[in-house]
């Protein structure tokens, strides 16, 4: 049965079947059509946003928290652009979204209309795929090709243009189990002779260590499952990308910390002396390397990615699986059992006990002492009040405050921990804590924010306040752009050009300006009871805990050293970093 | 905790210095890309080369199945062994692409490329143009009294190579098509 049904209709029946509950969006002329009929129909909540760039991070948050994709609405030209920072981190961390944009009719389209952008153009290099929609006929085929495109192979963001004549005009709608997908069918299934060669090494394998990133978040719950009978199997070592944590529970006895720029002593240095090396669904990023020609000199690699271009890019692999991460550790854990689950006994024992010496450095070590905060200290205390609750999702801005978060606070399952890690994106904290939210409405979801990260998107203060959405806000503030001042204390002869933040508002009055709950702590003494406050509170908070303003973040890989040449605190940063490395970011 | 002494300026590379681990020699490739004959197909696949840095010595474009909407893109493009693995790749994973050849590496290859070119001249010049053209199989496309139009194909070489010889007998414009090219039949 053919049904004919208006453009409009169409994007709101093709919604709900592929299963879309939410849409985070934000009118405009160009899809006054679709908000009218999102307007007589209940299926699908639409998400009232204050900026489109907060539409697309919350959709971020909710596609993060749920393995679904996130869908967007938004308006021909400025709603389009200011999509795009959103669509560029998507793309970074390999979040499925799909966006939807108005554009103006086609037969206006060149003619430098009002609110006319070249947004295929635009967004080309920041998705995945984009189409324009030029006919009504096309419309519903390729929004259930947008959602296979979306999710299928490595995820990330796509976008639909409709023009609004087309959004008017009549045509036949497609559904989803007759619509035409395309060609577009990454490879899933690993190659089996080199799954087998990489079970074989890891029979032997004297000094192992598991190196995990969000590919493994990506493939599902069942990926985590698996990737955590093979770490317990085996008993060697795992540490993961700031992308992958809660891939592997931080509790688990196998667990060595997040490793990179700002990883944990032990991970950093057993990356660097390991002799296998097995990446499951990580990219060597230039955070996690360091400096390429010394990035772990001895060992054997393994590289198992969905993404052909991902093998090979940065550092040369020995054992490329091109394949899904569930796919692959299924097979391996089959074989590797079939052949007697051996290990090299004697190999582990000895790389655990140098392991064992690496972590009794406790790199982590802080004071608390004095009247003042210190952050570290702050996301401690964070831990402890509220790591027992399994419904805690952490999101976090960009800078000090995201990297302290990844160090003190444990994730024990996947999807918990919404963080922009390829982008840097500040600003992407508070949207997406939102979308988690509204994807769980009964969880604790906290955004750790540094103050500058979270006055970027400030305005979603509204949207929180609007659907009752009790996000936590924990702002360290520091009243400084602290990465930047760390970077300028280490690089720049401790010139701290414009890395403070200067006319901060209150934030208790900013909150409740907003009809939201505000907390301000600067006591150590006082902070357990206000974190209880904040969790206590049915509403929106916003905590702003005023920590120690020159507080640096440790351990650090200075910019073009290797894993091996840490900096643990103040006593070992002078002159750490050479001219090279200054080039660096 | 012990502090790492750190000499300063020990960093000797960038991180971005990524090719350390790879062979350096520069290699020239010719790569046959079929994709979806769409809207914005071709940006896309520039996009890609310009965005992450690659070289395009040459690239030609047309479609080949009208019925099935293919376009074959030939592109001629030079880089270190691994950002030609890479370009293959980022290729492959482009939506519309249906599959990527390297013809270099994948056997023998035929390589045409076309080009006109006007020489303009009298006396012992004109008639100089001419007789090479012939060595080299040029065609006279088009003729005025005082210029020739020729039409050459050949490798890219050939067409070099006869280019060079028109110059100074009067050539006042050329246009190439890029190179085509397919795998020779087993």
């Amino acid at each position: 049965m053919t049904r004919q049904m208006t453009g409009a209709k169409m994007v709101v029946q093709a919604l709900k079947d592929q299963g879309v509950d939410t849409v985070f969006g934000y009118p405009g002329g160009a899809v006054l059509p679709i908000y009218d009929e999102i307007f007589q129909q209940n299926a699908i909540r639409h998400i009232l946003v204050r900026h489109e760039q907060g539409a697309v991070h919350m959709a971020e948050g909710y596609a993060r928290s749920t393995g679904k994709p996130g869908v967007v609405l938004v308006t021909s030209g400025p709603g389009a652009t200011n999509a795009v920072t959103g669509l560029t981190d998507a793309l970074m961390d390999s979040i499925p979204l799909v966006v939807l944009t108005g554009q103006v009719p086609t037969f206006m389209i060149g003619s430098d209309a009002f609110q006319e952008a070249d947004t295929v153009g635009i967004t080309r290099p920041c998705t995945k795929h984009n189409w324009l929609v030029k006919e009504t006929d096309q419309l519903s085929g390729t929004i259930h090709e947008a959602f296979h495109v979306a999710t299928k192979g490595r995820p990330g963001p796509v976008l639909i243009d409709i023009p609004k004549d087309v959004q008017f005009a009549n045509g036949t709608y497609t559904p989803p189990a007759k619509a035409d997908l395309g060609h577009y069918q990454p490879r899933v299934k690993g190659d089996p002779e080199t799954i087998a060669a990489l079970v074989e090494a890891l029979e032997t394998a004297e000094r192992p260590i598991f190196y995990t990133g969000g590919g493994v978040i990506n493939s599902g719950t069942r990926a985590s499952e698996l990737l955590r009978e093979l770490v317990d199997a085996t008993g060697m070592p795992i540490t993961s990308t700031l992308m992958g944590l809660g891939a592997y529970p931080a509790s688990g006895k196998h667990w060595l910390g997040m490793l990179g720029m700002h990883g944990l002593y032990e991970a950093n240095l057993a990356m660097h002396d390991c002799d296998l090396m097995i990446n499951i669904g990580a990219r060597f990023d230039d955070r996690i390397t360091g400096r390429i020609d010394a990035f772990s000199p001895k060992s054997t690699k393994a590289h198992i990615d969905i993404d052909p271009s991902s093998i090979n890019k940065v550092i040369k692999t020995d054992l490329p699986i091109v394949g899904d991460v569930t796919h692959v550790l299924e097979e391996m854990l089959k074989l590797w059992k079939q052949r007697g689950s051996k290990v090299n006994r004697e190999g582990l024992q000895k790389w655990w006990a140098r392991i064992e010496e690496w972590k009794a450095v406790d790199c982590l070590k802080f004071k608390q002492t004095g009247p003042t905060i210190k952050p570290q200290h702050a996301l401690a205390r964070l831990e402890a009040l509220t790591k027992d609750r399994k419904d805690r999702f952490i999101c976090t801005e960009v800078g000090q405050h995201q990297m302290w978060a990844a160090q003190y606070m444990g994730f024990e399952d996947p999807n918990h921990w919404m963080t922009s890690g390829g982008l840097g994106t500040m600003g992407y904290g508070f949207p997406a804590s939102i979308g988690v939210q509204i994807a769980h409405p009964d969880a604790l979801v906290i955004n750790v924010a540094g103050e500058a990260s979270w006055l970027m998107n400030m305005q979603e203060l509204g949207t929180a306040a609007q659907y009752r959405l009790p996000v936590k806000q924990f702002i360290l503030n520091n009243e400084r752009l602290g990465m930047v001042r760390q970077w300028q204390e280490l690089l720049h002869g401790e010139r701290y050009s414009h890395s403070w933040s200067d006319a901060l508002p209150d934030f208790v009055k900013l909150a409740e300006a907003f009809g939201a709950k505000g907390i301000q702590c600067s006591d150590p003494a006082d902070l357990d009871d206000a974190i209880m406050e904040m969790i206590n509170y049915e509403g929106p908070v916003v905590f702003d805990c005023l920590v120690e303003k020159h507080e640096n973040c440790f351990p650090m890989i200075p910019s073009g050293e290797p894993h091996n040449k840490m900096l643990l605190g103040e006593a070992s940063t002078k002159d750490a970093i050479g001219t090279k490395g200054a080039v660096l970011v | 905790m012990a502090p790492l002494k750190i000499k300063k300026g020990s960093s000797k590379h960038s991180a971005y210095n990524l090719r350390s681990n790879f062979s350096d020699v520069q290699e020239r490739h010719t790569l046959t890309v079929m994709v979806d004959n769409e809207a914005g197909v071709l940006a896309r696949v520039i996009g890609l080369f310009s965005g992450r840095g690659y070289n395009i010595d040459s690239l030609t474009v047309a479609e080949v199945d009208h019925e099935g909407h293919l376009s074959r893109i030939t592109i001629v493009t030079t880089g270190t062994p691994q950002v030609i693995e890479q370009i293959k790749a980022q290729l492959g994973r482009l939506v519309p692409v249906h599959d990527v050849h390297d013809l270099t590496v994948e056997g023998a290859t035929v390589e045409r490329e076309l080009a006109l070119m006007r020489v303009e001249g009298t006396g012992e010049k004109r008639v100089e143009a001419l007789r090479l053209a012939d060595i080299f199989r040029a065609n006279v496309v088009d003729s005025t009294l005082d210029s020739f139009t020729f039409q050459i194909t050949g490798t890219q070489e050939k067409v070099d190579a006869f280019a060079d010889l028109m110059r100074p007998l009067g050539m006042t414009d050329i246009a190439r098509t890029g190179v085509a090219a397919l795998s020779r039949a087993s």
